[in-house]
């Protein structure tokens, strides 16, 4: 198979099947919630929904997202942002994609979906190519907090980061379509921050995802006990399950800057790896 | 569980209770921006409404002559309500409609006419796309089609076994109103609860 096509093979699996981690989370909290609860029945769908998609090849969720392609340095000369471009013109020709690309000024869609930065492509050190596909639900939710915060009686500090954190959740309620994802960067520049909140979605939500800071995995583990207290549950109709994990990364920041972005990512958090 | 088969009488509609687990059989008809838009413009409706049901939704359909009807589904999730809030309550009065489905919950004036006239909202499972387009036994047809396009057409759909949530009754209470309430109060008290003493309670322990 060549390289191209199996790009757009990455595409139709990353869209058609959810990671074993997340479908793992999906069940765990399935068995948790009280049977014939609200709870009990949106996640008995969403976990039908993913059997069938997977089953048939075809997209779990018709808002198949903004794609971001990380390429490792390494491959820099054989995947180009113009082979991937070509992928995902075939694989939106192929109905693996929806037209989802849209010229903000005069409204018109890119049929193709490929368009100036789209689809997103960074080279980094992650091994293979990594894709991930995140909705536009989700994204409305994500936010970003500069501390102090005194709406929030929030300081410098991991305490001041918890009270982000949970507010976030409270604001998303299950719009963001609950039970989500919080990918965390503490610190950075503004733009740093949406960057590294959204990469941390890439780790995998079991313990080999958890940082290896036993500072910010202690605020993962606290961050998402406390969300599930909550009660928003699955899409806000209530429920022990609102948040599947918390991801959480710091950078550097200067004095003057003190920035906790949230990158919101649905239950459907597609995101898939593959070595060329 | 319970079990709904169109058409839905309005002694029926008015027993659900926000909460209640349904799983709807029948026909329900979709229409989202731009068909309440024609509703409130004062043009004709093309389909009865009373004791039906009504679902927010732009699927993606394709013509398919070997499937039942000609049509096939490829994705039906629910897309956001929010956005017929304007026309809805008007909606409802006129149309006699019993169902409302969607994502995300309505306003205030919504849950008041769904009161008056008995009508409920269910809430579908946002992005499960796939598993809607299934519970679609068959297109029994379309309307508005070539005025609105395929996504804002108003599609004749015979569901079997379409699951969601009463998230809205017709007792005027809101699951969304309720859940934000708990939810707002519970963030409020956990700021009453300090970092550090969690970590040295757990320290403790």
């Amino acid at each position: 198979m060549s390289l191209i096509e199996r790009i757009v093979e990455l595409i139709r699996e990353t869209s058609s099947s959810l990671p074993e981690d997340v479908l793992r989370a999906l069940r765990g909290a399935l068995r948790r919630e009280r049977a014939g609860s609200s709870a009990s029945v949106v996640l008995g769908t969403i976990l039908d929904n993913c059997a069938l998609a997977a089953k048939r090849g075809v997209p779990l969720c018709q808002d198949t997202g903004m794609l971001v392609f990380f390429v490792h340095e390494s491959l820099r000369r054989r995947v180009t942002p113009v082979l991937l471009g070509r992928a995902v013109a075939l694989a939106t020709e192929r109905g693996y994609l929806r037209r989802n690309t849209i010229d903000p000024v005069s409204g018109k869609s890119f049929d193709d979906n490929c368009a100036e930065g789209v689809p997103a492509v960074r080279y980094c050190d992650r091994p293979g190519v990594t894709l991930i596909m995140k909705g536009g639900g989700s994204e409305n939710m994500s936010r970003q907090y500069s501390l102090p915060d005194s709406s929030l009686g929030a300081g410098r500090d991991l305490e001041g980061v918890r009270r982000c954190l949970l507010d976030a959740v409270v604001r998303a309620q299950g719009y963001g379509c609950a039970p989500g994802v919080l990918g965390v960067c503490i610190g950075g520049d503004r733009a740093a921050g949406y960057e590294v909140a959204k990469e941390q979605l890439l780790r995998p939500l079991d313990a080999a995802g958890a940082s290896e800071d036993p500072r910010l995995r202690a605020l993962e583990r606290r961050v998402l006990r406390e969300a599930n207290s909550l009660g928003i549950g699955p899409m806000g109709l209530g429920g022990g399950t609102t948040l599947l994990g918390v991801r959480v990364a710091a950078r550097p920041r200067v004095p003057a800057s003190f920035f906790v972005t949230v990158a919101y990512m649905c239950w459907a958090a597609r995101r898939r790896t593959m070595m060329p | 569980m319970k079990r709904l088969t169109f058409p839905f009488d309005e002694q029926t509609v008015r027993g659900l209770r926000a909460g209640d687990a349904v799983s709807i059989t029948g026909r329900i008809y979709t229409g989202r921006d731009r068909f309440h838009k024609w509703f409130a413009d004062g043009r004709p409706i093309p389909v009865c409404f009373r004791d039906g049901a009504l679902y927010h939704c732009g699927p993606v359909v394709v013509r398919d002559e070997a499937a039942a009807g000609g049509w096939r589904v490829v994705a039906a999730g629910p897309t956001t309500s929010v956005r017929e809030n304007p026309y809805e309550p008007d909606f409802i009065a006129a149309t006699g409609v019993r169902i409302i489905i969607g994502k995300g919950g309505m306003d205030e004036r919504t849950l008041a006419a769904m009161r008056e006239h008995g009508c409920v909202y269910v809430q579908a499972v946002g992005g499960a796309g796939a598993l809607y387009a299934a519970s679609v036994a068959r297109v029994a047809g379309v309307s508005l089609v070539s005025e609105f396009g395929a996504a804002e057409a108003v599609w004749h759909f015979d569901v079997a076994d379409f699951r969601g949530v009463v998230a809205m009754d017709a007792h005027g209470r809101s699951l969304f109103a309720d859940v934000a309430a708990v939810s707002e109060r519970r963030l409020a008290s956990s700021r009453r609860k300090c970092y550090t003493d969690g970590i040295r309670s757990s320290a403790g322990r």
